[in-house]
């Protein structure tokens, strides 16, 4: 009896070891729960925190007088929570939302898929439909209540005060999966800049996103903000951009651009500031917003005319006689002539069976009277003299080097940097571009059309307007931008740089001179005025059509204010289009007005348009 | 003769205070539990909101204090009353425990609530101390045996299953279930050690053979549960049979005035059992996933979560998993008194009662919890130690209950906050939120600190 009581008292071991087991097995638990994973940190603060992103106002844009240009405006997106909805009348939905069902199918199965939706998750907000105006939104507000699961979350889209300038200003888009994956400020249903300054300065326009944290309880409701907005941030609003751009001056370009296709480009020569950029056609950046982007961006994507291309950056064209000013300089720098050098023109340019025509004036005429009368013979001369002198270059090839080297030096062959997306570069041909195409057999004959201006070469409208503007300048630019200041920061050093060509400021002063005397008494006598001296230079490109209207100019000529090029597809003469549109743009930036005159020839060259229809490839 | 207050002195000095220390500290890291678990977001932070008696906060204090007082007032009872009085409160709670389900009004489909005035008690709470009363007054009577009398065996076991079956009744099938728990008594009182074995290779079976019973094996003729039981079962087999069948073993059987036979009859007769045992845990283990079947649903559903074999985060298993998330968020020092975000957004489901363990993990932490699990191992071995040193059988039968209960209690439930048991929802001891519990834990163990108290006085 005794034995056995005490066997039986050591039973009190068994079980107090196996008490003590238990409790190191749940030690041991809670140590790989609490000690070796923050997973469950994760997956608690994703239950009980809630990041509510604000948005960001988006930067205002003005132009270069402070007028409005672009400004946001409320709009509201329909969100969905997959999780919550199940259970809604669908047709009653559609119905408030003036949708049928099978875009509503078609969109949930949208929201559904991960390829094109990565950051889907039902039980998080989803956008369904987005930016609904005011007016779409109240009628829907109203019956919010009986559709479970759907949210309305307030946006801001972009308005415009002007119908023009679209090109320009460009738009804003929903971002694309690809832009989430480059850039991971982006969530799914944000907006991001698609063209012009609203994608070139998107990082500046678009702001910084703030956060908040909110605490959600188990039921999703929200109890207050965590640490009492501690851990909050405000949203930074977007910059704010002035433009350089006059939009009384961009409004008269498009203007007269209209039934035309082409453009202008104006640019302060001092500053290397754009003043307007006009492409024709072009659309209403108004019709841009909302819902019904997608369907105008298609609309227009699939026009003949290509309303989307500005062609002022994106269009290349051969730039005709404006381009005789860039060999008049070179061949002077070069020592190829001097201003008194004169060349024989009896209406073109003969040589060994070759012929450039030319139209009919005084033979032989020195430089200036050259250019006042855009003589093609004299700059044929000029360049066969330069290619074909054997003492200053040793070959064909080394003369063509240092030709091509002069144009790149006046911002040709290359993207002069515009602060706008879609630069095309232009061509300059080079020694091995030649050598290629002739089988290293070719001479200053084989290419004489490109001191005219044709033949392979190709400028943008605004690499023409840039040469105005550095023979404005005598001899320098500075990049050309469309931003004129960043609310709070600096402008890219780049766009207060001065950019030396290889010529020299007097060589410039005599090409000055030939332009003054082409307004005076040569080609481009219709830009003539009392008020202040012009300068210009007509161009008539030839092309597989109708040859292409083209000026550049600038005004006045000492302390010149603006340097132009126009440029009007199959315009015919220089001085049928280019001449007075240049002359008109000139007056209204410098007068800030237009004469009773000029205003009367701007409505006849406005409704004068040029058909198309044979041109059109 | 000794005087009254020299008896008073006497009790005093040989009350156990250690456990008194381990009581107040296990009821201070409640409250705090309680406080965290409560806590309105947005609420002042200072006592006097704390402590307003219209919240839970203030009214767990309030249970808190006349739990003490209650401890107090039985240390001045005569600790004779127990012994005396334990059958007369056995049967009055058992007639509670019957009439409760036709006073009751339905609580989350129990019906183990009884209201009286603005409060509502659960007598099943109480029961347990007058059963550990009872047990130990009817083992204690002289002459009792357990082993080898059938009848006192049988009587034992009635005892305990008639609060199980009245509180089943009350469709609180956790609370029933812990007077299972009291076959650890019976093992220190001299249950065979066989049969807690039984019971324990059963429940192994169950399990193993559930959690894997969807798992082919053996070119799909089998389950993995299946073969991993039958290895168990060959395993637990061949175990028995070297201890049991070595010669050894056998001969110090021989020399044992209870067992009678011959050398070869007693390894036959010995055999013979172990052989019942394998086919006995066949049977237990082919007719469990049949058992399982018959289970009501929300029982199999919870069985099915413990086991892994369920993985629905807004079913069954999100207690399970927000428990988890709660606890592991907490880290090693927790995120602090008050600052826990999971239990305080009603994240866990009912936090302050059953899973009230998931605040003192996502609020005080790895250091927090595994504090609180060791003062409860400390208060259960002090309850051994206790209850070993009892003078006579009634004190120790009842002492063993204490433990068997406390251990049941801290076991599931902290378990089952761990994911490491059946969702069973049963309070954790001084911590989860209630008048009932708290009281009847109280009474439970001030009950067995006052008969200890007086171990001594009867042996001068």
């Amino acid at each position: 009896m005794t034995n056995d009581d005490y066997n039986l008292s050591k039973r009190k071991y068994v079980l107090g070891v196996a008490a003590a087991v238990i409790v190191v097995i749940y030690i041991t638990r809670l140590f790989f729960l609490q000690l070796t994973s923050d997973d469950y940190k994760a997956r608690a603060d994703s239950n009980a925190f809630m990041h509510r992103i604000q948005f960001p106002a988006r930067g205002a844009i003005t132009d270069r007088s402070g007028q409005l240009l672009v400004y946001n405006q409320p709009a509201y997106d329909i969100m969905v929570v997959m999780q919550e909805q199940l259970g809604v009348d669908t047709l009653d939905l559609c119905e408030s939302l003036g949708i049928d069902t099978a875009w509503y199918s078609r969109r949930m199965a949208e929201i559904k898929d991960r390829n094109r939706n990565p950051g889907y998750s039902r039980f998080t907000q989803q956008i369904f439909m987005s930016q609904l105006s005011v007016a779409e939104f109240s009628n829907f507000q109203e019956k919010l209540f009986r559709f479970p699961g759907f949210y309305i979350q307030k946006r801001s889209i972009r308005q415009y005060a002007y119908p023009y300038a679209a090109h320009l200003l460009g738009d804003v888009g929903e971002v694309s999966p690809h832009d989430i994956e480059q850039d991971n400020y982006y969530r799914s249903g944000d907006y991001i800049g698609t063209q012009g300054i609203e994608r070139y300065y998107e990082r500046e326009l678009r702001g910084i996103k703030g956060s908040e944290i909110l605490l959600r309880d188990v039921h999703g409701r929200i109890k207050g903000r965590y640490q009492n907005g501690r851990f909050d941030q405000q949203p930074i609003p977007g910059k704010n951009l002035t433009l350089s751009i006059d939009i009384k001056l961009q409004e008269l370009g498009e203007h007269l651009m209209q039934g035309k296709l082409g453009s202008i480009v104006a640019i302060e020569p001092a500053t290397g500031e754009v003043l307007c950029m006009v492409t024709s056609p072009t659309y209403d950046p108004r019709t841009m917003v909302g819902r019904q982007r997608g369907k105008k961006h298609r609309e227009l994507s699939l026009d003949p005319m290509k309303p989307l291309i500005n062609r002022a950056i994106g269009g290349t064209y051969p730039p005709g006689s404006t381009f005789k000013t860039s060999q008049a300089l070179t061949f002077l720098q070069e020592g190829i002539i001097t201003p008194q050098t004169p060349f024989p023109c009896s209406h073109g340019f003969h040589y060994k069976g070759l012929t450039v025509g030319c139209h009919s004036h005084g033979s032989p005429l020195p430089l200036i009277p050259s250019i006042a009368t855009s003589c093609n013979g004299y700059f044929c001369w000029g360049l066969l003299n330069m290619f074909s002198n054997r003492t200053k270059y040793q070959t064909v090839q080394d003369a063509m080097t240092t030709w091509k080297d002069y144009m790149v030096s006046m911002g040709f062959g290359y993207q002069l940097g515009i602060d706008l997306p879609g630069e095309k570069r232009g061509m300059i041909p080079n020694a091995a571009f030649y050598d290629k195409a002739y089988k290293g057999s070719w001479s200053g004959l084989t290419v004489i059309s490109i001191s005219i201006g044709q033949g392979e070469v190709t400028l943008t409208p605004l690499q023409i307007a840039n040469l105005g503007a550095t023979i404005a300048n005598r001899g320098w630019f500075i990049t050309p931008h469309v931003v004129k200041e960043i609310e709070g920061e600096d402008l890219d050093p780049k766009y207060s740089k001065r950019r030396h060509t290889l010529v020299s400021p007097a060589h410039y002063e005599t090409v000055v001179q030939g332009m003054q005397r082409a307004v005076e008494g040569g080609t481009c006598r219709s830009a003539y005025t009392s008020q202040y001296i012009t300068c210009g230079k007509t161009g008539t490109a030839q092309n597989r059509g109708h040859d292409h209207s083209v000026f550049m100019g600038f005004a006045p000529r000492d302390n010149p204010q603006i340097a132009i090029a126009v440029y009007v597809e199959n315009g015919g003469w220089g001085a049928t289009f280019g001449v007075p549109i240049g002359a008109l743009m000139m007056e209204q930036y410098i007068n800030g007005q237009l004469s009773k005159a000029s205003q009367v020839k701007a409505e006849g060259i406005a409704e004068r348009s040029i058909n198309y229809g044979d041109y059109i490839r | 003769m000794a005087t009254t207050s020299d008896k008073q002195k006497s009790i005093f000095r040989s009350i156990d205070w250690l456990t008194i220390i381990l009581y107040i500290a296990l009821l201070a890291m409640g409250w705090m539990s309680i406080c965290g678990a409560c806590y309105e977001y947005g609420q002042p932070r200072d006592f006097l909101a704390l402590a307003d008696f219209s919240t839970r906060t203030g009214m767990q204090l309030v249970w808190i204090g006349s739990s003490m007082l209650l401890g107090a007032i039985i240390l001045f009872l005569d600790d004779r009353i127990f012994d005396s009085f334990a059958y007369l409160i056995y049967a009055a709670l058992m007639v509670l425990l019957l009439a409760t389900p036709f006073l009751t009004h339905d609580i989350k489909g129990s019906m183990s609530w009884i209201k009286i005035g603005s409060f509502s008690i659960q007598p099943a709470e109480f029961a347990k101390f007058a059963t550990a009363l009872a047990l130990a007054k009817f083992m204690s009577s002289y002459g009792f045996r357990l082993q080898g009398s059938w009848k006192n065996m049988t009587i034992s076991i009635l005892l305990m299953l008639m609060p199980t079956v009245l509180i089943v009744m009350q469709k609180e099938t956790g609370s029933a279930l812990v007077y299972t728990s009291l076959i650890l008594m019976l093992y220190r009182e001299g249950l065979p050690g066989f049969v807690l074995f039984l019971g324990i290779s059963a429940v192994t079976y169950v399990v193993v053979g559930l959690r894997f019973a969807n798992e082919p094996a053996l070119w799909g003729l089998l389950s993995l549960g299946d073969v991993l039981v039958i290895l168990l079962i060959l395993l637990f087999t061949t175990s028995l049979y070297f201890v049991y069948c070595r010669p050894s073993a056998i001969r110090t059987a021989m020399s044992d005035r209870r067992t009678s036979g011959t050398y070869h009859s007693i390894r036959h007769r010995r055999m013979l059992y172990i052989a019942l045992f394998a086919i006995g845990s066949l049977i237990v283990h082919f007719s469990a996933s049949t058992l399982v079947d018959h289970l009501a649903d929300h029982q199999k559903k919870r069985v099915e979560v413990l086991l892994g074999l369920r993985d629905d985060p807004r079913g069954v298993g999100y207690n399970v998993i927000q428990a988890k998330i709660a606890i592991g968020s907490g880290g090693l020092e927790g995120k602090g008194f008050l600052n826990g975000t999971q239990t305080k957004l009603k994240y866990v489901p009912e936090q302050e009662t059953d899973f009230i363990f998931c605040t003192v993990g996502e609020e005080q932490g790895f250091i927090g919890s595994a504090a609180v699990l060791l003062l409860f191992l400390s208060l259960l071995l002090r309850l051994l130690h206790v209850a070993e040193r009892q003078p006579y059988a009634f004190g120790r039968v009842y002492g063993y209950c204490v433990f068997s209960i406390f251990l049941f209690h801290v076991v599931i439930n902290v378990g089952m906050v761990l994911g490491l048991m059946p969702v069973i929802g049963i309070p954790l001891p001084f911590f989860s939120y209630g008048g009932s519990s708290l009281w009847g834990f109280t009474l439970l163990l001030f009950i067995f600190l006052r008969i200890d108290a007086g171990r001594n006085r009867l042996q001068h």
